[in-house]
């Protein structure tokens, strides 16, 4: 398993957004960072049969498990949906199925983030993470 | 009237967005209100409103009274002389569907077809879709020239002895482009083909005048024209105001009904079926005589000014390709930042207050043939200004800085 859990990983990010405080420029700057470094999902699994429709940006996730947990790849078409996705592959992946599918990723709301996963974005994220728990439930 | 007596008439527009000013560009979705629209909405429900058509009672009457008055006022705006041929409807949708569902049921047969053009929005293509599917049509689509306006020799090509109907837009909703309705007009009327032109996009920016273009059918949308949402006019020409099948029917449509035989009224009101959208309706007519009293022509003049002050500036940005550059066109810029995802480019325009639309617009077959998922769409109202193109050209370089 990880050497760090959900909450914990959480409280890095946290930390690590807390340094730009009300600067949304370099906040979204370096969501913009966290996007270009995104590890790209492998070719062969940005199939379509992998792509969560959002209305505008399209969002390509797949999901494996290994002795360590479930490991995400993902990929974006839209790079602050990117961004996002760093961050939520960053704190799900190498966790065991329990408790990706208890987290409740209240730091989205804490560093100031949250609109992206609201219902009514058009950016597909808030699928993506519903996907990701229910990737984790085949692995109960 | 100068441009800031008239940006006070929209209270909406003095706001902050993200402790920036609100610099709203996203007309071509739907215009903001002036307080005269509001109040008219306020005071109806206020003091005035009943249910109309029917009751003998003074609220009853006053509330029928504004209800008429806007049908006139409506006419006289388009320059329709018999006011019973607008129809009001919820919006150029409804619209085209009552249209669509009237004619399939003694007009349009097996076989027929309906030309249609690539510029059009999906509510002018799926309710011709339906009938075609369900009834054995064809539709056939206007292809466009390389600069992305209509290709009008290849329209003429389209008519075969089966074409039933000409569908097509005004304006584009995406580009901006203004068709030529001289030339579809000459061609439906050589071949006595009926026509419908959906004024969604035209009738906010530009003078309509529906006696002298005279089409069969004209469509729009309150919402678009600084009114309210929800409401619309169905225009249709003597024939089809008596001709048309109705798509839906109840109360207020009627003579006398009895279970063996109804028989309807005549004029608008066979189409409007069950209580009204009474405050909108008056609403709406608060919002063209706002319109009129800036001059519709005022009103072109100022928002194609504002096009071509954009579209120069947008011009030196290397990073931007813009789609359907032209000198006439109505209130609308659609452009993509290179190797950028509309999404990010409106999704931080929108923390420096900026409000403006990324998408298909609606326009999925115009997408695929422009080969892009989609576009970044800026459109102008009457209230928008240099100002506010110098401020978004100066936050959509700092934008593309970011993302590059």
């Amino acid at each position: 398993m990880a050497t760090m859990g959900i909450e914990e990983i959480e409280k890095e990010i946290i930390e690590e957004f807390d340094f730009f405080g009300d600067d949304w420029e370099s906040k979204y700057e370096h969501l913009i960072e966290l996007g270009k470094s995104l590890p790209l999902i492998a070719a062969a699994d940005k199939t379509d049969d992998k792509i969560i429709q959002g209305c505008q940006s399209r969002v390509w996730l797949n999901a494996d498990f290994d002795d360590n947990g479930m490991v995400y790849t993902a990929d974006s078409d839209a790079i602050i949906t990117k961004g996002m996705i760093a961050l939520l592959v960053r704190v799900l992946s190498h966790q065991n199925p329990t408790d990706i599918i208890r987290a409740n990723l209240s730091f989205i709301d804490k560093i100031g983030l949250k609109e992206h996963l609201s219902p009514t974005r058009a950016n597909g994220l808030l699928s993506m993470v519903n996907q990701m728990k229910k990737e984790a439930l085949k692995r109960l | 009237m100068e441009l800031s007596s008239i940006r006070q008439n929209f209270p909406i527009l003095g706001q902050k967005i993200n402790a920036c000013d609100l610099v709203y560009l996203d007309n071509a979705a739907t215009t903001q209100k002036p307080i005269a629209v509001i109040n008219a909405l306020s005071d109806y429900y206020s003091h005035n409103n009943a249910n109309i058509h029917r009751g003998v009672h003074t609220l009853s009457r006053r509330a029928t009274d504004l209800f008429e008055q806007a049908r006139k006022t409506t006419a006289q705006h388009f320059g329709v002389a018999n006011e019973q041929q607008i129809v009001f409807t919820s919006g150029t949708t409804d619209s085209i569907n009552m249209v669509a569902q009237g004619l399939s049921k003694l007009y349009l047969k097996p076989g027929d077809e309906i030309i249609l053009s690539m510029l059009e929005h999906h509510s002018n293509i799926l309710p011709w879709q339906l009938w075609a599917e369900e009834n054995g049509g064809h539709l056939k689509v206007i292809p466009l020239l390389a600069d992305h306006s209509l290709d009008y020799s290849a329209f003429e090509k389209l008519i075969s002895p089966k074409t039933k109907l000409i569908a097509i837009t005004h304006v584009s909703n995406t580009l901006g482009l203004v068709t030529d309705v001289e030339k579809i007009k000459s061609v439906a009327n050589r071949h006595n083909i009926p026509w419908l032109l959906d004024g969604a996009q035209s009738a906010p920016h530009m003078p309509v005048n529906l006696s002298v273009l005279n089409p069969d059918f004209f469509v729009c949308s309150a919402h678009k024209m600084y009114g309210p949402t929800g409401c619309g006019i169905l225009y249709l020409n003597e024939r089809w105001l008596s001709e048309l099948p109705i798509a839906k029917t109840g109360g207020g449509t009627i003579k006398t009904v009895s279970f063996e035989k109804t028989e309807y009224v005549e004029g608008a009101l066979r189409f409007e079926p069950g209580t009204p959208n009474i405050a909108d309706v008056i609403a709406f007519a608060e919002a063209l005589k706002y319109m009129d009293a800036i001059g519709m022509q005022q009103i072109f003049k100022h928002e194609s000014e504002l096009v071509q002050y954009a579209q120069t500036l947008m011009k030196e940005i290397p990073e931007i390709d813009m789609y359907g550059i032209h000198d006439h066109k109505a209130g609308v810029i659609s452009f993509n930042v290179k190797n950028q995802h509309p999404f990010d480019v409106g999704t931080l325009l929108d923390k420096y207050g900026i409000a403006l639309r990324t998408g298909h617009h609606c326009t999925q077959p115009l997408m695929k043939h422009l080969g892009v998922q989609g576009t970044i769409r800026i459109s102008f109202a009457i209230y928008n200004s240099k100002q506010e193109i110098d401020y978004f050209i100066e936050k959509l370089k700092k934008v593309i800085k970011m993302l590059s």
